[in-house]
């Protein structure tokens, strides 16, 4: 299949080791494979999602019942939520363009540890098995939002442990691949990749590693806590029992802060390789932005109480959590600055990817300031737990992370497949995915400021207007995200062949094969200059 | 009812507004500088235009100037977000104390001298306190027009305070997610005149006065509507969360008594423990711990009443 005649190492899509069929794919430890693992189960897992997503929005077009009762959309914003953090954004960007790319793009013939990183994905199964069975047995599904609040978790009849403790497994899916990547980059870069020669990319995968070592046992833990509290009555977090649920608080966004930069850090780094590709020009300022990778991965640790404003915490510790929250958006806006930058007396080539990373600058701008208004004390004691924190957050996962996904998507597909895709329908279906995005989440910004609280299935005959056109905006969204997977999906068959480099990208994946043979370099390359080196 | 026109309805609606515009004013303006920048560097740089990029590895002066300015920009930021909260850690001595008893899934005002309301009333010009109590679970007492919120926990001391400008009726949301009926756990503030007030405060009933067609059980049914009994039971046979009324008086339960299953008669005194101590007998079928005890809002003689409203369902 690969388009150099002097290449005669098969493909790893054509390359057949000991299995066969589909054997030759669960049972395979090389990263690209695993990397199509991961990428095909968290697409299912984030149609779940988006399907409960589009049914939620569909019942809030009108108040009172609409398509569902009240325990229905309880249960489903609990399990998108799930979904959505644990099993399609958290692995998200590290587990498939990570896996694909990492040890390419460092000049390595895998990640360090092979069949770890398959059990990971192993794991990764496991925890998302779990939720799907929480929703089929005991007394009904879990209906304790993602963040399994307590008391209210240890009241509920809905069916908790099996859905917590699938959230434990696949914390422990994270931690492995975050390893994984650590001792990879640490140890397998080519000769000459000094530190400071590493794609940008890798460098926020790194970043990402620290924090999914040293946070996710955090949320383990606490899951833990929470299945002894359940079975062994031990109070820790009902004050029925003598606990106390802020302690809870405080243990669960610990880990789930620093969680949102596990999502973002990467996506950063995609958009960053993206941005100077087609600009094709050096990344603007690269040492800063290696730095403020690392400062976000550290600053990250420290805003966990900002979700926390309206629980009593001491007044001590509202400033001090206002005033970090603060801080941790200076290393975010220095990255847009450098992004900006870069384009600057470029030569931009307008393709699908760039126009991704265009959208994500824009939403992520977006997502980022209102995140300053919420981590300011007096508007957060307003806006908190309303629908302005639901775009919000939907802004910087799913704008942020999102945008990235499929950027890195559009950017990747070529060295992954060995296709190009058809750009036209491309960009239309990114049209409409930017404009649904904006109807839907932008009107949650007003709604929110009216006073509508979030995980409401029913509300106040002054918020329909807006949530009327909130709804719509999730039609036209969906119909974009038809248009594009649809189009990826029918460009494996149609697409042309791809080159090895069909964007004159400098980062050493562009100088190996598309599809790349299974040990990726026939030799393991010599690395002289820096990433992105046009001169 | 509710209104963004600049009213005032309550001392944080000011501070709220500094604050807001002045973060969403900058913000704005640093969102629509740099998409304009981005969209002009796209349009000027284009590989049509500009066939050959120059390669620029970065300017440290550019540096240090985007970093200190959002520095100096964001500290303004967290001062008016500061100065905007702090008042709400302090309430004046002078303020009137009202208890705010939430369960799931009602609010339960008490006053001081005993009276209760499902209704927040309050004087205008008056400084409130509210002490937050929840029965069972995180709750959050959410005023949109008053600009204000705080999370009532279950086993923890807290309150709230806030100064009621403008008489009318203004919503109340409960803001922390506490189960099946959160979206309908919600209420008004009624600000009065002093004098109406007042009024209403003297009035020596414990609850708000029945309707006049009030048959036997009126007063009964009115102390359930204040309290809240029927967010999870309904006097029309249907099933909520838990059993219906309609035609329970009197009739064979069968019940989980520490763990076995024992039939009793729902009598007077089964239903008075049922109010006061509901995980002693669970009704079989249904959840335990979500009912909680009423020992601290309900009387004696307002389980008599309740009583009466039962008995008085079963002859429909
Ligand atoms: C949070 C929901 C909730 C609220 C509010 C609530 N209850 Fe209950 N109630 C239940 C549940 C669930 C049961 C059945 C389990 C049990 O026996 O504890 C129950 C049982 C009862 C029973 C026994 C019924 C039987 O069939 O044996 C009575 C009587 C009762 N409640 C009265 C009241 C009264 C009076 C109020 C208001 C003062 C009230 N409840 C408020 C949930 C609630
Ligand atoms: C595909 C389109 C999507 C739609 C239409 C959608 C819609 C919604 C809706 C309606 C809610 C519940 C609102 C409420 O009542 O509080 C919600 C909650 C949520 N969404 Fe999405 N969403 C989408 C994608 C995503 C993505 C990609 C993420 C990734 C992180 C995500 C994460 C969440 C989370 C964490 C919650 C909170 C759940 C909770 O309150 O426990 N959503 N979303
Ligand atoms: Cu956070
Ligand atoms: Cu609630």
């Amino acid at each position: 299949m690969s388009t150099q005649k002097d290449i005669e190492e098969p493909s790893y899509l054509d390359y057949k080791g000991k299995y066969r069929g589909i054997f030759s794919w669960i049972l395979s430890t090389d990263h690209k494979r695993i990397a199509l693992l991961y990428l095909f189960s968290i697409l299912a897992f984030f149609a779940t999602g988006a399907t409960l997503g589009l049914l939620m929005k569909f019942e809030l077009i009108a108040p009172g019942k609409t398509i569902m009762t009240a325990q229905t959309y309880n249960a489903f914003f609990t399990l998108h939520g799930i979904i959505m953090i644990f099993a399609v954004v958290i692995p998200g960007l590290p587990a498939v363009f990570g896996n694909f790319l990492l040890p390419i793009m460092i000049g390595a013939k895998d990640v360090a540890f092979p069949r770890l990183n398959l059990l990971s994905w192993y794991f990764y199964v496991m925890g998302v098995s779990l939720v799907l069975i929480s929703q089929f047995t005991g007394q009904g599904p879990p209906d304790t939002g993602w963040t399994f609040y307590a008391p209210y978790s240890f009241r509920t009849t809905g069916n908790m442990l099996p859905a917590v403790f699938g959230a434990f497994v696949l914390g422990f899916s994270s931690i492995l691949t975050g390893l994984n990547f650590l001792v990879t980059i640490h140890r397998m870069r080519a000769p000459g990749m000094k530190w400071l020669k590493m794609p940008l990319f890798p460098w926020t995968l790194y970043a990402t590693g620290w924090i999914q070592l040293l946070a996710t046992p955090i949320i383990g833990i606490t899951l833990l806590m929470i299945i002894a509290e359940k079975t062994l009555h031990i109070g820790f977090f009902d004050p029925a029992l003598g606990g106390d649920p802020i302690l809870y608080q405080h243990l669960f966004w610990t880990y789930s802060h620093p969680a949102v930069y596990i999502m973002i850090l990467p996506a950063m780094g995609a958009i960053s390789e993206i941005i100077s590709t087609f600009s094709h020009k050096t990344l603007f300022g690269y040492n800063f932005m290696v730095a403020s990778s690392l400062a976000i991965a550290f600053v990250g640790y420290f805003v966990w109480g900002h979700h926390m404003f309206t629980s009593g915490m001491s007044s001590t510790a509202l400033y001090a959590f206002s005033l970090l929250t603060f801080l941790v958006a200076i290393p975010s806006a220095i990255k847009v600055f450098n992004w900006i930058a870069t384009m600057h007396k470029g030569s931009i080539d307008l393709q699908t990817p760039f126009y991704w990373a265009m959208g994500f600058i824009f939403v992520f701008m977006i997502g980022g300031f209102s995140g300053l208004i919420l981590g300011s004390l007096a508007t957060n004691i307003h806006l908190h737990n309303t629908h302005f924190v639901l775009a919000h957050f939907h802004f910087i996962v799913f704008g942020g992370t999102g945008f990235a996904f499929f950027g890195a998507m559009h950017y990747w597909y070529p060295k992954m497949t060995g296709k190009m895709y058809d750009s036209r329908w491309a960009n239309i279906g990114l049209f409409l995915f930017l404009t649904g995005f904006i109807v839907l989440y932008g009107t949650m910004f007003y709604l929110g400021y009216k006073g509508m609280p979030r995980r409401y299935y029913d509300y106040d005959e002054i918020f329909h207007t807006g949530n009327i056109i909130s709804t719509m905006g999730s039609w036209v969204l969906y119909s974009g995200l038809g248009i594009i997977i649809i189009n990826l999906f029918a460009s494996l068959k149609s697409g042309a062949k791809a080159p090895s480099n069909p964007w004159g990208g400098k980062t050493l994946e562009w100088s190996v094969p598309s599809p790349p043979p299974v040990e990726n370099f026939k030799e393991i390359p010599v690395v002289t200059k820096g990433p992105y080196s046009y001169k | 009812m509710y209104s963004t026109t600049g009213i005032e309805a309550s001392n944080y609606v000011s501070t709220f507004n500094t604050a807001f515009y002045f973060i969403t004013g900058v913000s704005l303006l640093l969102l629509v500088g740099l998409t304009f920048t981005m969209l002009y560097f796209v349009f000027r740089y284009n590989k049509k235009k500009n066939l050959v990029a120059t390669q620029i590895e970065g300017n440290t002066f550019l540096e240090i100037l985007w970093t200190v300015i959002p520095i100096i920009l964001s500290l303004v930021m967290f001062y008016f977000g500061w100065a905007g909260w702090k008042p709400t850690t302090r309430p004046p001595k002078d303020a009137m104390n009202i208890t705010s008893v939430a369960r799931m899934w009602s609010f339960l005002f008490v006053y001081e001298n005993g009276k209760q309301s499902p209704e927040l009333i309050v004087p205008v010009n008056t400084p409130i306190k509210i002490n937050l109590v929840s029965m069972d679970v995180i709750h959050s007492l959410f005023i949109p027009d008053f600009r204000i919120k705080a999370d009532i926990i279950p086993g923890r001391e807290k309150f709230m305070w806030f100064l009621p400008q403008i008489e009318g009726k203004y919503k109340i949301f409960c803001a922390e997610y506490c189960g099946l009926q959160h979206s309908s756990m919600h209420s008004t503030v009624n600000v009065m005149s002093q004098e109406k007030f007042k009024a209403w405060y003297a009035e020596s009933a414990k609850v708000a006065a029945v309707g006049e067609n009030a048959g036997p059980g009126a007063a009964g049914e009115a102390i359930m509507r204040a309290q809240g009994c029927f967010a999870c039971h309904t006097p029309d046979g249907t099933k909520l969360i838990g059993p219906s009324y309609l035609n329970l008086y009197g009739t064979q339960q069968v019940v989980l008594r520490e763990g076995k299953e024992i039939t009793v008669t729902v009598d007077p005194e089964y239903i008075k423990r049922s109010i006061l101590e509901p995980n002693a007998d669970i009704t079989k079928g249904f959840p335990a711990n979500l009912m909680q005890s009423y020992r601290s809002t309900l009387s004696d003689d307002d389980i008599a009443k309740i009583i009466e409203y039962l008995k008085s369902l079963n002859d429909k």
